[in-house]
């Protein structure tokens, strides 16, 4: 801190360095405050639905590609001992479960290939593959987490034993209801993280209606908006697929 | 009449104050805007709740309701702007020694609260200071560490999966959400304090951070006041 002391025609310098001071300080409060309204006021990416301004969108996708590098397919959430799952499982969401015309009976997963050809694939198929038990703390993007346990097929394992070799080395996977009211995007490392499951079983017993009976998916590497209850078709893709969420202004990522 | 110029905060002091004045409202903000939909805070005795975090008319004042896809968008876009500018205000503290008046030494601690007691008027003289005194000292210091634990734990939150060694760090998910909420808290009582005593300082005190000087008049027994006075 140095102290001068000036006589009068300095002081008026200074008086005068002081008002200019304040003028430049008004203008960058201007040039904010404008800087804030243009953000706000640029279209939303989301159309109709809604979603959020393009130049964030802009940064989230930039956040994105900088998790996507650092993200290791081979490291495992942590897991936790099965009697501590809880046994009421809370649930959040009901898009694309509606019953009305739902008939479980009908219900095969569908895997559209990259050769357009179709899988269609029953229930009984699924739960003869290898099962695999996850017990994590499932995190909703809302901000709570409930340790749950869930059982079904290793995606990875599933790809594997339907000769998805070249649909792996696409980006994206996209999954739809059958009604196609819920759909997610999802990267492809994320998806065959080992502990990613096409899940039939929560606590051990078949899945109820309410938790997307028959097949989910449980994707312990992403929030639960990703964790698509009811698949009814899931395909492949270098493209973003739609993304329920990401459409209303959700992180299309929402990997944690 | 004489005046005595004091040259106080340095330019890049006073753009990094100014800049993370509107990048702090906006992450509070936002964080607002994402606590509301998991809003489980309240401080109880017993069964009695004291306080909820946040009462009805706070949430709908603020109209913070159901934007918490907005809030996410813009709480991890400011977050790199906010942690940017921390970043340079450290670096350049330590680079340029204005860590010297910044940091608390050993009589810092005893001092601040002489300091206290005299803002409260119990106490009639101050103890000496430079730029800051003991109290400041103390609370700059703590506001920056704070900034790093807003940093560790908001990250912790934010990818609690490829972070896990964080997570683990700060004592789990839930531990590092409330030391985010609290932290964030301390934020706003820190800004209220901080006006108060801006406001109690003077004008002077306010001119220093924006243009970076005080100008003080220097009464001389002798010297004739009268005309200068008018300026």
């Amino acid at each position: 801190m140095k102290e001068v002391m000036v006589d009068d025609n300095a002081s008026k310098k200074y008086k005068r360095k002081s008002l200019y001071a304040f003028i430049a300080f008004f203008i960058m409060i201007g040039a904010a405050y404008g800087s804030w309204k243009w953000l706000n006021h640029q279209p939303l990416d989301g159309g109709l639905r809604g979603g959020i301004q393009q130049p964030l969108r802009n940064v989230l996708d930039a956040n994105e590609k900088l998790f996507t590098s650092t993200f290791d397919r081979n490291k495992l959430i942590k897991e936790y001992p099965k009697s501590e799952a809880v046994k009421k499982v809370r649930v959040n969401g009901d898009a694309g479960l509606d019953t009305t015309f739902f008939d479980a009976k009908d219900w095969k997963l569908q895997i559209v290939k990259s050769n357009n050809d179709t899988l269609f694939i029953t229930l009984d198929d699924i739960r003869a593959l290898p099962k695999t038990e996850v017990t994590f703390n499932f995190k909703c993007i809302e901000g709570w987490n409930q340790v749950t346990n869930w059982g079904g097929v290793r995606f990875s394992d599933f790809a594997k034993h339907y000769g998805l070799a070249k649909e792996m080395d696409l980006k994206y996977v996209g999954m739809k209801t059958p009604d196609e009211e819920y759909y997610v995007g999802i990267d492809m490392p994320s998806i065959l993280q080992p502990q990613t499951i096409l899940c039939y079983e929560m606590n051990g017993s078949p899945l109820p209606m309410n938790q997307g009976f028959p097949l989910r998916l449980i994707i312990p590497v992403k929030y639960g908006v990703k964790h698509i209850k009811r698949i009814g078709t899931i395909f492949f893709n270098n493209e973003k697929p739609a993304d329920y969420w990401a459409e209303r202004g959700y992180d299309y990522y929402t990997g944690h | 009449m004489p005046v005595k110029i004091i040259h106080k905060h340095k330019l890049a002091t006073r753009w990094m104050h100014w800049i993370n004045f509107p990048l702090l409202t906006i992450m509070i903000w936002s964080g607002m805007l994402i606590y509301w939909a998991n809003d489980v805070y309240q401080i109880k005795i017993g069964n009695t709740v004291l306080v909820k975090f946040f009462p009805e008319w706070f949430y709908n004042f603020f109209h913070v309701p159901h934007r918490l896809a907005e809030g996410m968008a813009f709480h991890f876009v400011f977050m790199w702007l906010f942690m940017m500018n921390g970043l340079f205000y450290v670096c350049y503290t330590l680079f340029s020694g204005e860590w010297r008046y910044l940091l608390p030494n050993k009589k810092s601690f005893k001092e601040a609260w002489q300091v206290l007691l005299q803002d409260l008027h119990l106490r009639k003289e101050k103890p000496p200071q430079t730029k800051y005194n003991a109290a400041q000292r103390v609370a700059y210091s703590m506001i920056i560490l704070m900034g790093l634990g807003s940093i560790i734990t908001g990250l912790a939150i934010y990818k609690p999966f490829q972070l896990q060694w964080l997570l683990t760090l700060c004592g789990g998910y839930e531990v590092a959400r409330v030391i985010h909420f609290v932290l964030t808290i301390g934020y706003v009582l820190f800004f209220v304090i901080h006006i108060v005593q801006v406001i109690l300082a003077g004008w002077n005190n306010f001119r220093a951070m924006v243009a970076g000087f005080e100008i003080i008049k220097v009464k001389e027994e002798a010297a004739p006041t009268t005309i200068e006075n008018k300026e």
